[in-house]
């Protein structure tokens, strides 16, 4: 265990420690105009805090309104102290920033820190670490943790199979860090240049930022012979580093010392005892360069209502069941239908009738964009066809940074339906 | 100029089947049909009698179909016929989208070349120049 004091904290005490904690919290935001504002609206001070109980006191907060306070609206501390920031990739025009102070930093590697050594990692380890390094958050968040455990870090980030494997050969990786798909993709490339995963040193990987389940757990611990770990995490919180699954693989630890969470009914509002499956709500207790009140993540889970066997005293969140928004996860990119939408409204040739079809091929997910051709095109020559297609793909790809396959088919061909349009065929078996 | 079915069809085993057999049931006789086919979808071009009638038949009938007006030029049904013809276009620098050809029964010495360019009423002018004989909706009515 990294922080054994803390992780195994008796409950009370621990209760105390985040009453405390949210209290100076509140006091902090308080300060910052935009949650000012929201409390005021709903009548609350920081007076009315007085243990981690009265969380349920304070305001939301939403996607939505990260976006509406760009860049660094969010900002509790001097803007001098923010060191580093990150950002969400993929999200609809403006995107979400986190920013971090040198002692949000040190909070982000001491939960990734955490989060590794629940999967028996160790400072004699090798980690490499094909999370993509940039705005996204993964690669550095795990790259943090690593290196205050001492593990010797390759930030190879994501991509080139192939020397990706060269790597893992050449060092001995004992620690592989990617999403889930992209595990099993290195698994199947590595099979065709004749590895032997079972004699390879591998013994343990940390795999997020898409839905999986335990199916696919057991194909990537059957193919790659390793553990597999589940762990969670999000740029409007922080990163990865929120929860992690310990050794004994059954639900995500939160490292409530520093993230407290919340499942509420996302219809009413209400919060929902421990049990109750619902969405997942995050406030971060203490970070303080963009601090965050009740995140609406819109994750749907449930905190598991009994201790792990592992001794520690963090409640548990299950692995996600779904989502209350219609977010798509692709090859690790968040994307919603209503950003293709605005793409598709933009250009010539078309109507904004689609279909997005969603599959996994060789464990790589593919997004294929149907659309309708407008009624007065002139389909007659392949090339004016396949010229929008083209033309719709470079803009998709700007926008999601993903590719996607456009596929025009005939005016009225796309099903017509009343109210919400069933716009998204997920062929994937998750 | 004469008119030309092009009908749009995604690529699906027995899409061509239904237009034919619609036609077929319709006595609809297709005097030549030229197929262009990518991986994703094929579109079919179609000569047919009272084009303008039958569109609207496939239209009715949910297919993506549409008149596209193409250049129908008659030669000689002997060796340097279509060379001709290209000869022309090349000289006047007239770009050729897509051709096919096809022999009419009445005149069985004679060749009809059916031609998609860029800039049709030019290359028409030009053929015309030439003396090339080219042919419009009436002529080719059976």
């Amino acid at each position: 265990m990294w922080n054994e004091k803390i992780e195994t904290m008796d409950t009370k005490k621990l209760r105390l420690q985040q009453s405390k904690s949210l209290k100076k919290l509140v006091e902090l935001v308080y300060k910052v105009p935009f949650y000012k504002q929201k409390m005021d609206e709903l009548n609350v001070n920081p007076n009315d805090i007085k243990s981690i109980e009265d969380i349920v006191k304070l305001p939301f907060t939403t996607k939505h309104d990260l976006r509406e306070v760009y860049p660094l609206g969010l900002c509790a501390c001097e803007q001098v102290e923010i060191v580093e920031v990150h950002m969400s990739s993929g999200t609809t025009g403006t995107p979400v920033v986190d920013a971090y102070t040198l002692n949000d930093i040190e909070i982000w590697s001491e939960t990734m820190a955490r989060t590794l050594s629940m999967g028996g990692v160790t400072k004699s380890d090798i980690v490499q670490n094909a999370y993509g390094y940039g705005l996204f958050t993964g690669g550095f968040g795990v790259h943090y943790g690593s290196r205050k455990l001492g593990c010797l870090t390759i930030p190879i980030s994501g991509g080139n199979t192939q020397r990706q494997l060269q790597v893992m050969k050449d060092f001995g990786s004992t620690v592989l860090t990617c999403t889930p798909s992209y595990s099993l993709y290195l698994a199947e490339a590595g099979k065709e240049m004749g590895f032997d995963f079972s004699k390879m040193p591998l013994k343990a990987g940390f795999f997020g930022a898409e839905a999986w389940s335990e199916n696919m757990r057991v194909e990537i611990e059957s193919k790659l012979h390793l553990k597999a770990y589940d762990i969670y995490g999000l740029t409007e919180i922080i990163g990865p580093g929120v929860a992690a699954e310990c050794e004994r693989q059954k639900g995500l630890h939160f490292f409530e010392d520093h993230f407290y969470p919340e499942i509420i009914n996302p219809e009413t509002g209400e919060s929902l005892p421990d049990g109750e499956k619902g969405e997942l709500v995050i406030t971060t207790l203490t970070k303080t360069g963009t601090p965050v009140l009740r995140y609406r993540t819109r994750d749907i889970t449930y905190i598991f209502e009994n201790k792990c066997e592992c001794g520690r005293t963090h409640r548990r969140i299950h692995s996600l069941l779904g989502r209350t928004d219609d977010m798509l996860i692709i090859r690790g990119v968040n994307i919603f239908p209503s950003q293709i939408e605005n793409v598709l409204l933009k250009q010539k040739g078309i109507e904004p009738h689609y279909v997005l079809i969603i599959d996994r091929f060789n464990n790589l997910d593919s997004l294929e964009v149907n659309v309708e051709m407008s009624d007065d095109l002139c389909f007659d020559e392949v090339k004016v066809v396949e010229s929008i297609e083209k033309t719709i793909e470079h803009a998709l790809h700007n926008e999601l940074l993903i590719y996607a396959k456009v596929k025009l088919v005939s005016p009225k061909s796309i099903q017509r339906s009343e109210g919400k349009a069933k716009r998204v065929i997920d062929n994937r078996k998750i | 100029m004469i008119k030309q079915i092009s009908v749009f069809m995604e690529n699906k085993p027995g899409r061509l089947l239904e237009v034919t057999k619609l036609l077929a049931s319709n006595k609809v006789n297709i005097r030549t049909l030229s197929l262009a086919d990518t991986a994703e979808f094929g579109i079919a071009r179609l000569i047919v009698d009272n084009p303008d009638a039958v569109v609207e038949m496939l239209k009715n009938n949910r297919f993506t179909a549409r008149i596209t007006p193409v250049l129908a030029v008659e030669v000689p049904d002997e060796a340097g016929g279509l060379a001709k013809v290209l000869e022309v276009f090349s000289e006047t620098g007239v770009n050729v989208e897509y051709m096919y050809g096809f022999v009419e029964k009445k005149h069985s010495d004679k060749a009809l070349l059916v031609f998609k360019v860029e800039e049709p009423a030019r290359a028409k002018e030009q053929l015309i120049a030439k003396g090339l004989t080219v042919v419009s909706e009436k002529d080719i009515t059976s």
